[in-house]
């Protein structure tokens, strides 16, 4: 059942995120941006995690998923070591993601030469 | 007045045009003196395959001409006009860069002219060119980005021409009679992918300059060419002129409407220094040869814009740059 | 016609993107992206019981991300991309795509200055922003646990 709910709020998610390029002629890069506030405000209204409970992957893979693990990290921190987590439980929750992200980026930047399409 | 009248009326004895594999499949396809289909032409980096069509073209037309050029007028879209200056570099000709964006054919023909004309050389070369993935890179977004290009953008040639100009009236019976040098105009467009209509005002403003200057009206062409206005641009044009009081007929075409076919996913059309330059020195040039042309106006429009200005916020400014390219009896 | 004219005339006659088929096909391919991730999810579950469910979410991130930079280098992920739109934009293999992309385009101009530098040109302000955020959620959640 769950992915069926991952499919379809997560194709909702993308939805909204084709019609905002369509109807705001914003660029890719601001589209990620809004998606990210988007998943924080999520966190932080506490409105995430049962989302996640029910839809999974649906909300996770999207880039509000980064937002709100952000969040999360964050705020998990500052309740295991107070004021110093503010500054050290975002990147520490998403240190996996950013980490891969790099390593790949670089590793295939390397071997493969862009192409027109 | 800014429009010139050639009165030693520079004689065009060569030409060339090289283009990429996207505009060998559209409808122009065979018009091309050569068609290279490795977006990397043997180079390393996609610049380097600019700069080798260059050299392609600007060689190509020194040959086909069989004469040893005095100056070279040539321009692309790069940042410091590299293309050109580093092709060359290579073939040690003295040289001159002029940039018009978009409309840098016509404007290269217009001072390869004007230089023949008033008598101090006897041979010049104007060339153009551009390539899909410098512009691409310069202008938007890394090549294999996986975003959706929205319906009014334009999809930059791969491609570039040289022509071949003398003051030896016994050379050719095609001529450059006239021209009329653009001025830059601004109606406020913001959206980079809309060129064409930014564009489109400063076109309206040279051709009815230069009809007014010479004269004329467009029927009096057989053909009347812009530059890469796309579909959008085009249809501007017609309407900002129509307010000026001149109508273009049947007899206007856009080369950027003309170079690729609806089905090549192009959205409105090809752009680009190339897209003129090889539709000049390709189709336009054959009709000429053919004898179904007699004079034509060759109109390269451009958008003078670069990344900095955009994210800073200023509008387009566009240009466009007329030249009448004519068959001449004496 | 002056400036504000021509800015109506213009958008009267800019073709409009088709809304209702690009939005389906972004919802198919968004969609079963996710349904990639809950897949993936399961299977961690199944391989790896000692990790907690962030772990595994850490890891399914992970795999997505690597696939689509494995897709952009060999040129697949732009032709989804054309096909989807914000599809395949907004899920963080879109994120991955933006930094492989960068760093494939700026490899000419060499390791350092090239792919290095110019890696984060899209992806940069995500993270930026994301964090600066995060921090500013944090600072919040830290002053009002001090005074509860």
């Amino acid at each position: 059942m769950t992915f069926l709910w991952a499919f379809l709020i997560g194709g909702l998610i993308c939805m909204l995120g084709q019609l905002l390029i369509l109807k705001t002629n914003w660029t890719s890069a601001r589209i990620l941006v809004s998606f990210v506030v988007l998943g924080a405000i999520l966190q932080v209204c506490t409105v995430f995690e049962p989302l996640k409970k029910f839809a999974g992957a649906g909300v996770t893979t999207p880039i509000t998923g980064f937002g709100a693990g952000l969040v999360k990290g964050t705020f998990e921190n500052i309740d295991k070591y107070g004021f110093l987590g503010i500054f050290t439980g975002g990147l520490t929750a998403m240190a996996a993601g950013i980490g891969v992200a790099i390593v790949s980026g670089l590793i295939i930047g390397l071997i493969f030469k862009s192409r027109s399409k | 007045m800014s429009t010139l009248i050639f009165k030693n009326r520079p004689r065009i004895i060569g030409w060339y045009s090289v283009a990429g594999k996207k505009e060998s499949e559209g409808p122009l396809g065979t018009t091309f003196s050569r068609v290279v289909k490795d977006e990397y032409f043997g180079e390393k980096t996609h610049e380097g395959a600019e700069r080798k069509l260059f050299e392609t073209a600007i060689q190509g037309a020194i040959q086909v001409a069989k004469v040893q050029p005095d100056i070279v007028f040539a321009g692309d879209l790069l940042n410091q006009i590299v293309s050109s200056s580093f092709a060359m570099r290579d073939i040690g000709l003295p040289y001159a860069g002029v940039y018009g964006a978009c409309s840098t054919m016509a404007l290269s023909l217009l001072v390869a002219a004007t230089f023949v004309d008033a008598g101090v050389v006897q041979t010049t070369v104007a060339a153009a060119g551009s390539h899909f993935a410098t512009a691409e890179r310069q202008y938007r977004t890394p090549l294999e980005f996986g975003n959706q290009r929205p319906p009014c953008s334009q999809w930059t040639v791969t491609g570039a021409g040289a022509t071949v100009l003398s003051a030896d009236s016994k050379k050719s019976r095609l001529a450059i009679t006239a021209g009329t040098i653009g001025r830059v105009v601004d109606y406020g467009v913001k959206d980079v992918n809309n060129m064409g209509a930014a564009m489109a005002p400063a076109a309206a403003d040279t051709l009815a300059r230069h009809f007014k200057n010479t004269n004329t009206k467009p029927a009096d062409y057989d053909a009347i060419f812009s530059g890469d206005l796309g579909q959008i641009g085009e249809e501007a044009l017609r309407d900002l002129l129509k307010d000026k009081g001149y109508e273009l007929g049947e007899n206007y075409h856009d080369c950027g409407k003309l170079i690729y076919s609806v089905d090549q996913k192009v959205d409105m059309g090809g752009s680009g220094c190339g897209c003129s330059a090889v539709t000049l020195n390709g189709y336009i040039m054959d009709k000429f040869q053919s004898g179904e042309y007699h004079k034509v106006i060759f109109m390269a429009t451009g958008a003078l814009l670069s990344p900095t200005t955009c994210f800073q916020g200023e509008s387009i400014p566009g240009i466009a740059n007329a030249v009448v390219i004519e068959e001449v009896t004496e | 016609m002056d400036k504000q004219e021509y800015a109506e005339y213009v958008k009267k006659i800019t073709p409009k993107s088709k809304i209702g088929w690009s939005l389906v096909r972004a919802f198919v391919v968004g969609g079963l992206i996710c349904i990639l991730g809950e897949g993936l999810g399961a299977l961690y579950k199944l391989w790896l019981p000692a990790y907690d469910e962030t772990q595994v979410g850490s890891l399914v991130s992970c795999t997505l991300i690597f696939l689509a930079a494995v897709l952009t280098g060999i040129g697949v992920y732009d032709k989804i991309g054309y096909f989807a739109g914000g599809g395949s934009i907004v899920p963080i293999t879109g994120f991955s795509n933006s930094i492989t992309s960068a760093a494939m385009e700026f490899r000419k101009e060499g390791i350092i200055f090239g792919t290095c530098a110019n890696m984060f040109k899209i992806a940069g302000p995500v993270i930026v922003i994301g964090v600066a955020v995060a921090m500013l959620c944090g600072l919040g959640y830290y002053l009002v646990g001090l005074f509860i």
